[in-house]
């Protein structure tokens, strides 16, 4: 289990590794990086200038070690439009955008799940004649449109949620989310729970049909422990790389949702920064998201590794 | 999403057919479609939005880019205000959207097409050399597969058509060459299972050539799983392709797609809701279908399915 | 003896998309006090599907039980096992009649602890809290030959070898003191000397618990040495039921006495050839309208080919689903 576990952070290291190789030449993908960040009518002087700011007059090389330098320290200059370092502006934003994934994840959990579990333990029943079609709708329904029609029918209809905007509530320092996190999770988390829905669905129909099921009715044990204790439980161990996998789906996706709802995450950060064509911006943004997204599949590694007896107790 | 006994039995059926010849086996799969009728409703979705985009033309009652200020913000014909010279109303521009959607499914289908297509040819090839030559080769493609694949995608896909800017073959190619390592993994999965199976030995010690052997024997394995894959991938793609367009980063605002239709509605979403409501609608009913019949083919014809199911 | 279990005229079909399966085709047979009653057969014979059957443990769908009873003398009166309801079924389960899968490794659960796995068992059917069915649990894993039974109670199935894996599964079974023991080929996965070692664990438990155990193989090699009684399967038919040294000696079905022959001998002349049986047996798709083995049978003649033959009484206890008298070398 250790060296399992050791392999995998060499290997996540590795990938950072290409992440900001990646990220740095990206710039260099049009031969000039300057003429990316300034607008179409500006001055030959205008963009000299900049590119003396930014260093792009010096060799690739140096600016390759200077920006992996910098990298690892955190620092990856400073956003053109908000003259501020890039880190500090994505750190600013983050919570916002953890509360909202995380929200995503949880409705996500609590409807995908039960709603898999009801659908596989009784196929071709009305609940896995539901379960099925939500989770194909949820499948192909796009976060960006759900989110306009969640909109228009919730907010401006029916008035229940505020049409935009992040409402936290303070108690004791701690932001605490109101109902302006609904729409925008809601709309964020559906194709996760489709995900979710398909997920268990075929895992539990898998899993009933192994034979330490059967063993477990031989034992005569009650319907309920045995979906609980013998197929949910194996079922959850699969489950746990899904919901690593879906997180990072949630955090590129709030890219859409946070533009849509003006919430101020990372992802309305990035449109943002897209827009104003502040590229040491997005470079950080980008790296930012892959480390969270590495480490999230290095945690939910570890995890299922710890999950699985198989694998925890072997070399 | 068929039930275990059913695609074992559709496995079983499939292996059966494909001892007989093309067009017993054609005749063959038409009965899986009727017997399976989900996939059959996918396959005509499918077959209706690529019948919208070849004859659009035709089928549009007015030019896309024809704007009319005063037939502008008309709501879809069934609302009182609605008109049924445009059956699903009109833009902020008076541009007729129901044409729109039809010639916007040009876009989504083109980009998903040849997308898929470069995606995977290269993803067949480079899996192929991988599988194939093994050691330093494969450990350095497998390397990069696995980067690509641990990156958050919609980020660098933003990020990479912000810097290449908008345009048609910009984004298939961005499409294109973004999605190759999925193809890549499998192309490598089954030549290593194949290579595994000791079976390329056997065919070389009776003095079959590799390049026989890629061709009669891991190929004609391939193309159940790689036909899948494809018909997900590009169900993805015509996602994405809305989804730049949405945020602007697509082809040209002046180009009719769904995607810029979403953009445009957005901005009109609480006065005038239609904008938008219908082409998503559009990409809600492609990804339907296409999601259904990648159900299906899977179910009919990968291989790996049936043999775990076993 | 007096009889616990008594099964009659047993018929299973499989309800699948390519058609029906006959999977069981009137099966009966009974099982004394004590007794061990073997069950031979090529795979696809209806062995375990007979047992299954009795518990309710195939899959249902596809699997339905069409006909047949099955009389359980239970402490206060004959139950039928076929027809209980839900909680009556769990309560035979496991309390009264343990089950013992063939594959260890995959019959129990690779991410639960052997312990929990026995343990559950015994909280479901006997009156124990928590820690005394610990403590039982610990007990039984002693006595089925598990050496630091104590320590190794928070084990996973997959830090066992294979024999030690399948001694817990006798713990399981045996769990709750019940009163037959279903063994399914509990042997065909191990190494013969460790095979050997749970047959003979099998045997002692029995004569300290007093149960009856119904033994499926498929090797009359193993027959030999444990059985009071066989009952030999073809085609989802019990087509010969009998003692077992009678069987050996005077088989009196032509199926038996193919696999008889099959079987290999020590002082065998050398270079003389294993017999085996020609032919496959038949396709269970058709409901059986002859004897079964009339294809693959030396003796056949017309009338086999007429009907399906009844059960002739042959001897004590001995009895066949044939109408050739193999003995007179004539059709009965």
């Amino acid at each position: 289990m250790q060296r399992y576990i050791l392999s995998r952070i060499v290997q996540s290291l590795l990938i950072l590794l290409g992440v900001l190789f990646i990220v740095f030449f990206m710039l260099q993908l049009t031969g000039d990086p300057v003429s990316l960040m300034v607008s179409r009518n500006a001055s030959p002087e205008q963009m000299e200038m900049l590119r003396e700011e930014m260093g792009f007059n010096r060799p690739i090389l140096i600016q390759f070690g200077d920006f992996i330098g910098g990298a690892l320290v955190g620092d990856f200059g400073m956003s053109l439009r908000h003259r501020q370092p890039a880190m500090e502006l994505i750190l600013e934003r983050l919570p916002a955008t953890v509360e909202l994934a995380a929200t995503a994840l949880l409705i996500a959990l609590l409807i995908g799940i039960p709603l898999g579990l009801l659908s596989g333990s009784n196929p071709g029943s009305f609940w896995d004649t539901l379960a099925r079609g939500a989770g194909l709708v949820g499948q192909t329904i796009p976060n960006f449109w759900l989110a306009l029609i969640l909109i228009v029918v919730f907010s401006v209809e029916l008035g229940w949620f505020p049409t935009f905007g992040r409402r936290t509530w303070d108690v004791f320092g701690m932001e605490l989310p109101t109902k302006s996190v609904i729409l925008p999770a809601f709309s964020l988390g559906l194709f996760t729970t489709g995900q979710l829905v398909r997920f268990t669905r075929s895992a539990v129909l898998e899993i009933k049909n192994e034979d330490y099921v059967r063993t477990a009715y031989s034992k005569g044990l009650k319907d309920n422990q045995i979906y609980l204790r013998h197929i949910l439980r194996n079922a959850s161990i699969p489950l746990i790389s899904i919901v690593g996998v879906q997180f990072g789906y949630l955090l590129s996706g709030s890219i859409y949702i946070e533009t849509i709802f003006s919430w101020p995450g990372i992802g309305n950060l990035l449109a943002e920064a897209i827009g104003n064509r502040d590229f040491a911006l997005v470079q950080a943004i980008a790296f930012f998201a892959s480390l969270v997204v590495v480490t999230l599949n290095l945690l939910t590694d570890i995890a299922y590794g710890l999950a699985d007896p198989r694998i925890r107790y072997g070399d | 999403m068929a039930d275990t006994a059913d695609i074992k039995e559709t496995g079983l059926l499939v292996d059966q057919a494909a001892e007989t010849g093309f067009r017993s086996r054609l005749i063959y799969v038409g009965r899986l479609l009727w017997r399976d009728k989900t996939g059959l409703v996918g396959l005509i979705m499918f077959l209706i939005v690529v019948i919208s985009a070849v004859f659009a033309p035709v089928l549009a009652p007015y030019d896309p880019l024809r704007q009319d200020l005063r037939a502008a913000k008309q709501p879809p014909a069934w609302s009182e205000e609605g008109d049924i010279s445009h059956p699903l109303g009109t833009d902020n521009l008076g541009r007729d959207i129901l044409s729109r959607i039809i010639y916007g499914s040009r876009v989504s289908l083109t980009v998903g097409f040849f997308g898929v297509l470069i995606a995977c040819s290269l993803g067949l090839l480079i899996g192929l050399i991988a599988g194939y030559l093994g050691g330093r080769v494969d450990n350095v493609i497998m390397g990069l597969v696995n980067l690509i694949l641990a990156l958050p995608y919609l980020v660098f896909v933003v990020f990479i058509a912000a810097i290449l800017g908008q345009g048609l073959i910009i984004v298939i190619l961005i499409f294109g060459f973004t999605d190759i390592p999925i193809f890549v993994r499998i192309t490598r999965g089954e030549v290593l299972r194949i290579r595994e199976s000791g079976f390329v030995e056997a065919a070389l010690s009776i003095g079959s050539t590799r390049k026989r052997i890629i061709f009669n024997h891991i190929l004609p394995n391939l193309i159940g799983p790689l036909i899948t894959i494809a018909t997900f991938e590009m169900s993805a793609m015509i996602f994405y392709e809305a989804g730049l367009g949405f945020l602007g980063l697509s082809v040209p605002p002046s180009v009719p797609s769904w995607g810029n239709m979403l953009a445009t509605g957005r901005k009109y979403l609480t006065i005038y809701p239609w904008i938008a409501t219908f082409p998503g609608l559009a990409i809600v009913f492609t990804g339907l279908g296409m999601n259904l019949l990648g159900d299906w083919l899977r179910d009919v014809l990968d291989p790996r399915l049936r043999r775990m199911k076993k | 003896m007096s009889r616990i279990l008594t099964v009659k005229n047993l018929v299973t079909r499989f309800y699948t998309f390519d058609g029906v399966v006959h999977a069981l085709n009137g099966v009966s047979f009974h099982l004394d006090h004590g007794e061990t009653l073997a069950i031979v057969g090529e795979s696809g014979s209806g062995k375990s599907v007979t047992m299954m059957s009795l518990l309710h443990l195939l899959p249902m769908p596809p699997a339905r039980i069409e006909e047949g009873e099955a009389v359980f003398e239970d402490d206060d009166g004959p139950i039928d096992l076929l027809k209980l309801s839900k909680p009556e079924r769990r309560r035979v389960r496991g309390g009264k009649i343990g089950y013992i899968f063939q594959d260890a490794l995959s019959a129990l659960n690779p991410v639960m602890t052997v312990g929990r796995q026995v343990r559950e068992s015994i909280m479901e059917h006997l009156s124990l809290d928590q820690k005394a069915a610990r403590e039982r649990t610990i007990q039984l894993l002693e006595h089925v030959g598990i050496p630091g039974a104590k320590s190794r109670y928070g084990n996973y199935p997959h830090q066992f070898s294979g024999g030690m894996r399948q001694r817990v599964m006798i713990a399981v079974a045996i769990a709750c003191d019940p009163k037959i023991v279903i063994a399914d080929e509990p042997t065909t996965a191990l190494d013969v000397t460790v095979q050997a070692q749970i047959i003979e664990l099998t045997k002692r438990i029995q004569d300290e618990l007093g149960i009856s155990v119904i033994w499926i193989t498929h090797d009359l090699g193993v027959v030999a040495g444990i059985a009071d009684r066989v009952l030999v399967m073809y085609a989802g038919s019990a087509v010969e039921i009998s003692p077992v040294d009678r069987l050996y000696e005077h088989p009196q079905h032509p199926y038996t006495e193919g696999l008889l022959a099959a079987l290999p001998r020590v002082g065998a002349k050398r270079g003389k050839r294993l017999a085996s049986i020609k032919g496959s047996p038949p396709d269970l798709q058709e409901p059986p309208r002859h004897c079964q083995f009339a294809w693959r049978c030396p003796y056949n003649f017309d009338r086999c080919w007429a009907s399906a033959p009844p059960l002739f009484e042959v001897g004590e206890g001995h009895y066949t689903k044939c109408y050739y008298d193999m003995d007179q070398e004539r059709p009965r």
